[in-house]
């Protein structure tokens, strides 16, 4: 029982952590670079990412028997389609602001590699239950990345953290953040944090070992 | 290796028919369609709401005291008149349409007109109103805009870039000017760093105008209207 739980942690903590999509393993650079110029635009981006893959994950992991082998790509495609065109509707109807600023990215969730990789990797080889975890986690680390993006950029650049202004009038905001280089400067220097915290972890368990 | 995942290598290791295959694929596309069809007809009346919601919104805040609008068209003869969808219309066939804006007395507010010119990034939509009495352009608001944030986006973020939209003169024509050298009423002072964008905004003001002024003179004589407060 507890090894069935900690396999259910593990699977989860890995996708925010030890495998995140975009800190680790380079997944989704797109959207993690072309909508995080505020806070709101990461987390939209992430949820309905996590909207997506999760609902994904689940399908692939209820039909994982009955897709052939030489087909399972394109059903995958297909399935991830729908779901993508679904919440693109769902969003344009119900928040059509957040739907306005995230523009084209939305439908191109559909080729995001993290998503279409989850289900071949994951997926079609577990059941629903462990299939729900990693999704999960794997969207929550997606989220967490693209939400840490948009808060440097959005504080930089615009002087303000979830729309709510930090500094007042007197800040001169760095207009760069919020353009697309800004983009890059972020993820150099989380992805730059991150290679720097995993190799310091390396080294603390090689002394004590 | 779990049962499970045996099962899964031994049904690969025969080969499915195309039947399956072909089965496979028009099933995970039926469904989709299915799915998709219903998601779109569940929100398209939300969506189209949503989007005359905005336009009427923007009516209201270009044309000030306007409190009701009729939207206009041109007719077969070039003539402006009432705009009436009808069913059998196709979206995308529809005429390009004015909306000419009344307040609570049924008198003349002002027509308010939707236009769309290259910027520096891509397409400048705005909904500007036109006062036709007066001959001057006092309203105006961006609908749709990518241009760079922090500079091409002050055209609708910078106040005094707005201002120059209230009492715009528009005859001879409206002319773009460096910042702090406006003169005459027909003049807009630039937004410094943002030249293409504040450009693209007065030549969509001018092509517009052209377009419609003469239509729009017509339909007001024709209909004997003239606002109370600037009687000619």
């Amino acid at each position: 029982m507890s090894t069935e739980k900690s396999r259910v942690a593990a699977e989860f903590i890995k996708g925010l952590w030890k495998e995140n999509p975009v800190f680790v393993a380079l997944l989704g650079m797109c959207p993690a670079l072309a909508v995080t110029n505020s806070a709101i635009n990461g987390l939209a981006m992430g949820l309905a990412t996590t909207f997506v893959l999760v609902c994904s994950s689940i399908l692939v992991s209820l039909l994982r028997k009955v897709i052939p082998k030489q087909v399972r790509i394109t059903t995958y495609i297909v399935i991830i389609a729908t779901f993508v065109t679904v919440i693109d509707f769902v969003l344009e109807a119900f928040l059509p602001d957040i739907h306005k600023e995230l523009g084209a990215f939305i439908a191109l969730i559909v080729v995001n590699c993290l998503i279409l990789g989850r289900q071949e990797a994951f997926a079609s080889k577990n059941n629903i239950g462990m299939s729900i975890i990693d999704a999960a986690g794997m969207s929550a680390g997606f989220t967490f990345a693209l939400v840490s993006i948009g808060i440097i950029r959005e504080v930089l650049g615009n002087g303000s953290i979830f729309a709510v202004d930090l500094f007042g009038k007197s800040f001169e905001p760095w207009i760069i953040m919020i353009l697309p280089p800004g983009g890059f400067f972020s993820l150099g220097f989380l992805l730059l944090f991150f290679n720097w915290m995993t190799e310091r972890n390396k080294q603390k368990r090689s002394k004590t070992a | 290796m779990s049962k499970e995942e045996k099962m899964i290598e031994e049904g690969a290791e025969k080969e499915p028919s195309s039947f399956r295959l072909i089965f496979t694929l028009g099933f995970a596309g039926f469904m989709s369609g299915l799915i998709l069809v219903g998601v779109f007809l569940f929100t398209k009346p939300i969506i189209e709401n949503n989007k005359a919601e905005a336009l009427k919104k923007a009516i209201f805040k270009v044309l000030p005291g306007t409190t009701t609008f009729k939207t206009l068209a041109l007719d077969n003869n070039g003539k402006l008149a009432e705009y009436n969808p009808s069913p059998e219309s196709k979206k995308g066939e529809e005429p390009e349409r004015i909306f000419f804006g009344m307040n609570d007395n049924g008198e003349f507010t002002g027509v308010a007109i939707h236009g769309g010119e290259p910027g520096f990034q891509d397409i400048i939509g705005v909904l500007f109103g036109y006062d036709a009495v007066g001959k001057m352009v006092i309203g105006y608001e961006v609908l749709q805009c990518k241009e760079t944030p922090g500079l091409g986006d002050k055209i609708f973020k910078d106040e005094a870039f707005v201002m120059n939209f209230t009492q715009l003169a528009v005859e001879p024509e409206i002319v773009p000017v460096k910042k702090g050298e406006k003169q005459n009423p027909n003049e807009v002072e630039a937004i410094t760093g943002a030249t293409i964008s504040s450009k693209a905004v007065v030549r969509l003001l001018n092509k517009n105008l052209t377009k419609w002024k003469t239509a729009i003179e017509a339909y007001l004589n024709e209909n004997q209207i003239s606002t109370p407060a600037k009687d000619e």
